[in-house]
């Protein structure tokens, strides 16, 4: 066991975790350089392609030290975004320390901060790494002088490193050795192994990943999932090494995985514990929390004949996604379809993705909204995530919405920018601190659902990319709830109807209004477009009715040309919706959605 | 129904004195390439003549025709004739330019058996004249019509632009009401339309073009067909009127009908049945290919039973032949028809669902109403 090492990189999204990774990987020579990519870890098209890692990955790194001594390094590969704060935390229960990267320019972020935080909850040693130092904006003092005011952590025990030309990668691999101190735990005691990750394979069914605290799994024992007390048999133990490989155990202090025969990754869940159901532990490793999704929003298929197969897809995706819930939902307008929650809004946007291209499904997603809560005048407390089952107003006697509080971290010069694009978002109780000179944290208390639109882009954006960002949920306030129906032709389109403050309703409506203007194409008739509140009209556009549509000439060079544009149609057609009897386009549906002119 | 079943040929002449403000039809300017052209088509017409062995109409349209001098429309002819065989009943129709109308010429087509001539007049007005930049005066117009009408042709017929800007009902009808007066079997009225490359084009980038807006359009397409059909002409193609059926045009129902058709020079567009192909757009390039014995294709397509399907409804929808009941399928498509039915867009007759003239104004998005 002493020649075990569990840790995690953790970092700001951006500041190459992956790219150490790969390196670490390329120096242990886990995979020759023949067979090597970057961003060997993340797999998925989609990572990628925006350099973030959704599914963390687990790699055993063998490591000779200079000494000759063997070493297992297991590298806990962790998600890099708060949506998936849950998994990271699992991840991290696994690990006696982590790299916390920092880079060289960009110094500590939000991120960096909320990650250090879930380091120390759990008692991690900290190896600070400043990594990019080969950038020629690299600023290794000031990024020193961070880490020492901002974290808390003695700078002399940095490393410097570029993942990217492979500088200290020795250095670190040393530290992990020297620094981070090997796994306890007693092999002869009963099974007690944390499940921080699954993924679903399609030929064995789910690969648990796991970290075993105590005692030892084998193949043929019997394990017991304990939150959920139920058990498999089995079929397969063993270690990461970008491919699986097998072994005839894992005990204490060991990373690895198991395969039990487990049909799916939602019949496990991340921060279980297993057991055996032999010899059973007394009691599950503490921190098991089952997670809840905090943004809600309904997919449709496009063709209202391909429900089943967005079932079928839906099913398929769950298999390796036990974060994202759905159920049946269906909407006048769009007829069947199914409400999901999920973490957070990359999230969704990653299985918005992931359905469109891998599973090859044309869908039609709602506006995204939050769980909110109405106390009715006869008592009951109602949980409401979809417009559709906003109650008779008149019952209400009073709602809340759920608040965070949000961390951002910036140079001090945005921070009149920042502040009114808070205050314009609802937040209250701001609070500003000076961790270092020239940078400001600044806390506000918001409503998660003026988060869950384009905070992130629009803060980017104004602090020119130097602001971060990173958030907790915190309570539910009361607040002045209204529900916004968008109507098409004096017809409710319902899946467009979305719950709003009272007070930025009108501001909505309207934007929503020409929003739609632009995107649904003109008909035969004039389209009214109008936004209401209960019976009331709050905002209202005007498509112009189509009087003529044929061209004047169909002959030998334009038959091949009007033909391709009539196939171009009929396609588009098939991606459009009739409300009443009005065509509305997918892209109107997706144009609704965004609040700002980019 | 006009189906010959035999296919149409088409030559295209490509040249013109000036260019046309809105025209994007191929053509250079000036004749000085002709002969070499000629011989280019003649050279095409041999390559082609074992799969297109007899024809039943030739077309001859540009660029501007009545261009070219008499020796070469002679050789065209005679050179056509000697590679293909051409029916008894062939109708030969050539397009003119009204300031090239002379008497000589007329008698000279005469004898080389056009039996059809069509006159681009597209506007007996002088202000509607120069804004389209023709070469030709309203005046030459009116002349030029009255020497076709008298030069004893079995048929001709006159091309008319409208959707000109300021143009109102009442205007275009009188238009309408002056070309009707020299007596024409055929009519062709075509909406002014901005197309891609052309100065008109960028000049309505600039906001230059003021036009008709489609409500405006709509009106002179309606008050246009009231009119025409009135006098006693049938509106058999969205842009197409004739003195009764037996004065469609034969040559242009065959591109409607599927019916194949070899189109020669520069930019022309043949089909076969099932696969169409079309010529390099560059007059040098043409040349070039011929020159070396070979095709001048640039690019072609062969056709899907869907992409048939969806042309015969494009085309059906814009002709009064309309399509046929069984050519709609698919889930709903009785509700779909119903509907259009409802809309006044269409009319079942027998066997044929048939184009209202209200439904020829959406006529290029009635195959994307009916189908699914």
């Amino acid at each position: 066991m002493k020649h075990i090492r569990n840790f995690s990189i953790i970092a700001h999204i951006d500041h190459g975790k992956s790219t150490l990774a790969d390196r670490l990987i390329q120096y242990t020579k886990l995979v020759d350089d023949r067979q090597f990519r970057d961003q060997m870890l993340d797999t998925m098209d989609i990572e990628r392609e925006r350099g973030i890692t959704i599914k963390s990955q687990t790699v055993d790194l063998p490591y000779v030290d200079d000494r000759g001594e063997e070493y297992e390094l297991n590298l806990i590969d962790t998600p890099g975004h708060v949506d998936f704060s849950y998994e990271v935390s699992r991840a991290l229960a696994s690990c006696e320390g982590v790299l916390l990267l920092v880079d060289a320019s960009q110094g500590v972020e939000a991120q960096t901060l909320g990650n250090l935080y879930a380091a120390l909850e759990h008692n991690l040693v900290i190896i600070p790494v400043i990594n990019k130092i080969d950038l020629p904006v690299a600023d290794v003092g000031r990024v020193k002088t961070e880490i020492d005011n901002e974290l808390g952590l003695d700078p002399d025990t940095a490393i410097l490193c570029s993942a990217k030309d492979g500088t200290g990668i020795e250095d670190i691999l040393r530290a992990i050795v020297d620094r981070i101190p090997p796994p306890t735990g007693d092999a002869e005691k009963p099974l007690t192994a944390l499940i921080f990750d699954a993924h679903y394979d399609s030929f064995r069914g789910t690969i648990v990943s796991c970290r075993v605290f105590d005692g030892t799994v084998r193949q043929g024992d019997t394990i017991r999932l304990m939150s959920q007390g139920t058990t498999y048999r089995v079929e397969e133990v063993g270690v990461f090494r970008i491919n699986r490989e097998p072994q005839k155990e894992l005990s204490a202090g060991e990373v690895g995985y198991i395969i039990a025969g487990i049909k799916t990754v939602s019949d496990t869940r991340i921060g279980e514990t297993v057991t055996l159901d032999a010899r059973p532990a007394p009691q599950p490793l503490p921190g098991f929390k089952d997670v809840k999704p905090v943004v809600f929003s309904s997919i449709y298929p496009i063709a209202s004949d391909d429900y089943q197969s967005l079932l079928e897809a839906l099913e398929k995706y769950k298999l390796n996604d036990a974060s994202l819930v759905y159920q049946k939902d269906s909407s006048a307008a769009l007829g069947q379809g199914f409400r999901c929650g999920y973490l957070g809004l990359l999230h969704l946007e990653i299985v918005q993705e992931r359905l469109e291209r891998e599973f090859d499904q044309s869908i039609i997603m709602t506006a995204p909204s939050v769980q909110y809560r109405f106390h009715l005048d006869d008592g009951t407390v109602l949980d409401v995530d979809n417009p559709l089952y906003y109650p008779d107003p008149g019952t209400i006697k009073s709602s809340e919405e759920p608040f965070i509080r949000a961390s951002i971290l910036i140079p001090e010069r945005y921070v009149g920018a920042v502040m009114k694009l808070c205050m314009e978002r609802r937040g209250v109780n701001s609070h500003m601190s000076y961790p270092t000179p020239g940078r400001v944290e600044i806390t506000f208390d918001m409503p998660l659902a003026e988060v869950i639109f384009d905070f992130y882009d629009r803060l980017k954006s104004i602090t020119q990319g130097y602001g971060s960002f990173d958030y907790e949920l915190i309570d539910y306030r009361e607040s002045s709830l209204v529900k916004l129906d968008i109507l098409v032709n004096g017809e409710k389109v319902d899946a467009l109807s979305i719950l709003v403050h009272r007070d930025s309703a009108r501001d909505r409506a309207v934007r929503i209004c020409d929003r739609l203007k632009d995107e649904i194409p003109r008909q035969q008739f004039k389209i009214a477009i109008q936004g209401a509140i209960g019976g009331k009209i709050i905002s209202r556009s005007t498509i112009s009715a189509y009087r003529k549509d044929v061209t004047a000439k169909c002959y030998g060079g334009d038959i091949t040309r009007k033909r391709k544009l009539l196939e171009k149609q009929k396609k588009g057609k098939k991606r459009m919706r009739i409300v009443g009897n009005v065509e509305i386009p997918q892209s109107a549906f997706l144009a609704a959605l965004k609040t700002d002119d980019e | 129904m006009n189906r010959t079943g035999h296919p149409g040929l088409y030559v295209h002449v490509p040249f013109c004195k000036t260019k046309c403000p809105y025209c994007d039809f191929y053509s250079v300017l000036g004749t000085e390439h002709a002969g070499k052209w000629l011989k280019a088509v003649l050279g095409e017409a041999s390559l082609n003549s074992p799969e297109f062995p007899r024809f039943d109409s030739l077309y001859i349209g540009g660029g501007t025709p009545s261009l070219l001098d008499d020796d070469e429309v002679e050789g065209l002819i005679a050179g056509l004739r000697g590679v293909f065989r051409f029916d008894d009943t062939t109708e030969v129709t050539i397009e003119l330019n009204p300031d090239d109308v002379t008497k000589e010429k007329l008698a000279l087509y005469r004898s080389l058996g056009v039996n059809r001539v069509s006159l681009g007049v597209q506007s007996f007005d002088g202000d509607e004249v120069r804004f389209l930049g023709r070469r030709h005066s309203g005046r030459q117009a009116e002349e030029a019509a009255r020497l076709v009408a008298e030069a004893g042709f079995a048929e001709f017929g006159i091309d008319l632009i409208y959707g000109l800007p300021g143009q109102t009902v009442r205007s275009w009808r009188k238009t309408l009401r002056l070309a009707l007066s020299y007596g024409p079997a055929h009519l062709s009225c075509y909406q002014l339309t901005v197309e891609g490359d052309t100065p008109f084009s960028r000049l309505a980038r600039e906001g230059g073009l003021a036009l008709p807006d489609d409500a405006r359009a709509a009106k002179l397409f309606l008050g246009m067909s009231e009119y025409v059909t009135g006098q006693g002409f049938v509106h058999y193609e969205v842009s197409n009127f004739a003195r009764g059926e037996q004065s469609v045009s034969r040559h242009n129902v065959k591109y409607w009908q599927h019916t194949p058709y070899l189109g020669l020079g520069p930019s022309a567009h043949s089909f076969s049945g099932r696969r169409r192909w079309w010529n390099h757009r560059n007059l040098d390039a043409y040349l070039g290919q011929l020159n070396s014995g070979s095709f001048a294709v640039e690019g072609s397509e062969t056709l899907s039973e869907e992409q048939m399907r969806l042309e015969r409804l494009l085309f059906g929808f814009r002709t009064m032949w309309g399509v046929e009941l069984k050519e709609l399928s698919g889930k709903g498509c009785a509700n779909r028809l119903e509907d259009l039915q409802q809309k006044g867009f269409v009319e079942v007759r027998g066997e044929r669902i048939v184009t209202t003239l209200t439904g020829y104004l959406f006529a290029d998005r009635l195959p994307l109403m009916v189908s699914e």
